[in-house]
């Protein structure tokens, strides 16, 4: 009994905290993990299609991204409406397309360059006529590993 | 004894708990959760420019699956309308011809040892998806997803039927197989214009 009155004098039992740093760096690690750093930024809305029997892609470091929408709400008054393709953090044109796959293949290992694999990031309200131009840039640069980003349909 | 432990100088890691909730904090706001997927293709390489552009590599009309998307994103298959949710049955129709219809692809026996031997392959089948410019890309895309279905569907009963385990489950050999049996062959056309201006 006595002893309880003399810890009930001291006040409120402190919490121990001194697992909360490796609570903390257990998340930490996690989201170290599964986070992958965007390179570039958005110029161009892009909002998946939506499928469901997609694929993976495999090891990121092979794969190139083009993107295609329209531009941002910011960007708008500037650009205008017309959906336009995206390149690393500027607008391009369709003729850009095949320079810029030339210079991201030389920029790639040499053993993994036929393994290149190029990610298309298409808004899903594009009209096809601009996918299809990108494509035969694409075929033309002999780039033939595509994939159409989309979206997992709940 | 317990007066002499609590005496021990012990480094003060109150901070750490700070320090990693700022790189938690960093990391957080830096991370994309959505991994990247989605439906890989292979496109033909360029015409080559040296070659006369020769037609005679005939492919039998029965060979082919016409799949025509219009400028509002109707679908036409083979000669008639459809809907999108009728493409994957009809698709595998096609692919598998399991009646050995006459309007179907044709069949050729091929060596598949995993399979048994000799099969009946419809292996010069063609998918042609031709579409026009003023396409919608959600609708292109829910195409080439219904082929794509329509293929695993295939291959799943085919894995299922031969190994007992849907196609996933089964070796990387016998996934060749399967993939032998049925190849997936989904041709994307020059571009054409169809449906008005």
């Amino acid at each position: 009994m006595g002893k309880f009155n003399k810890t009930g004098k001291k006040g409120m039992p402190e919490l121990n905290t001194s697992s909360l740093p490796d609570l903390i760096f257990t998340m930490l690690f996690f989201f170290m993990i599964v986070t992958t750093m965007r390179e570039v930024t958005m110029k161009v809305q892009f909002k998946a299609p939506q499928a469901t029997e997609l694929e993976k892609l495999e090891k990121k470091s092979l794969v190139t991204f083009i993107y295609m929408g329209k531009p941002t709400q910011e960007l708008q008054a500037k650009m205008g409406a017309e959906t336009r393709i995206q390149l690393n953090d500027r607008f391009a044109d369709v003729s850009e397309v095949q320079d810029y796959i030339y210079q991201e293949r030389e920029n790639m290992k040499e053993e993994d360059q036929p393994f290149m694999q190029v990610s298309l990031k298409v808004d899903k309200d594009t009209k096809m006529g601009i996918v299809t131009d990108v494509k035969q840039a694409l075929r033309q640069s002999y780039a033939l590993n595509i994939n159409y980003s989309a979206a997992q349909r709940q | 004894m317990a007066r002499k432990k609590r005496s021990m100088p012990g480094i003060n890691a109150t901070s750490t708990a700070d320090i990693a909730f700022m790189l938690l904090i960093f990391f957080l706001t830096t991370t994309s959760m959505n991994t990247d997927r989605g439906l890989a293709r292979r496109l033909p390489p360029p015409p080559d420019p040296n070659v006369k552009q020769q037609d005679n590599i005939i492919v039998k009309e029965r060979n082919v699956l016409q799949v025509r998307i219009n400028k509002d994103n109707q679908l036409m298959v083979g000669s008639e309308y459809m809907d999108v949710m009728q493409l994957r049955a009809k698709a595998k129709e096609f692919v598998a011809n399991p009646n050995n219809e006459d309007n179907l692809p044709e069949k050729h026996v091929k060596n598949i040892p995993l399979l048994g031997g000799e099969c009946m392959v419809t292996e010069n089948h063609v998918i042609s998806v031709t579409n026009d410019v003023g396409t919608s890309y959600q609708a292109y895309i829910d195409v080439q997803n219904e082929l794509v279905a329509a293929y695993n569907e295939l291959r799943n009963e085919k894995a299922n039927e031969a190994f007992g385990k849907d196609y996933a489950e089964c070796s990387e050999d016998e996934q060749k197989a399967v993939r032998d049996f049925y190849p997936q062959k989904i041709s994307e056309a020059e571009p054409k214009k169809y449906g008005g201006k």
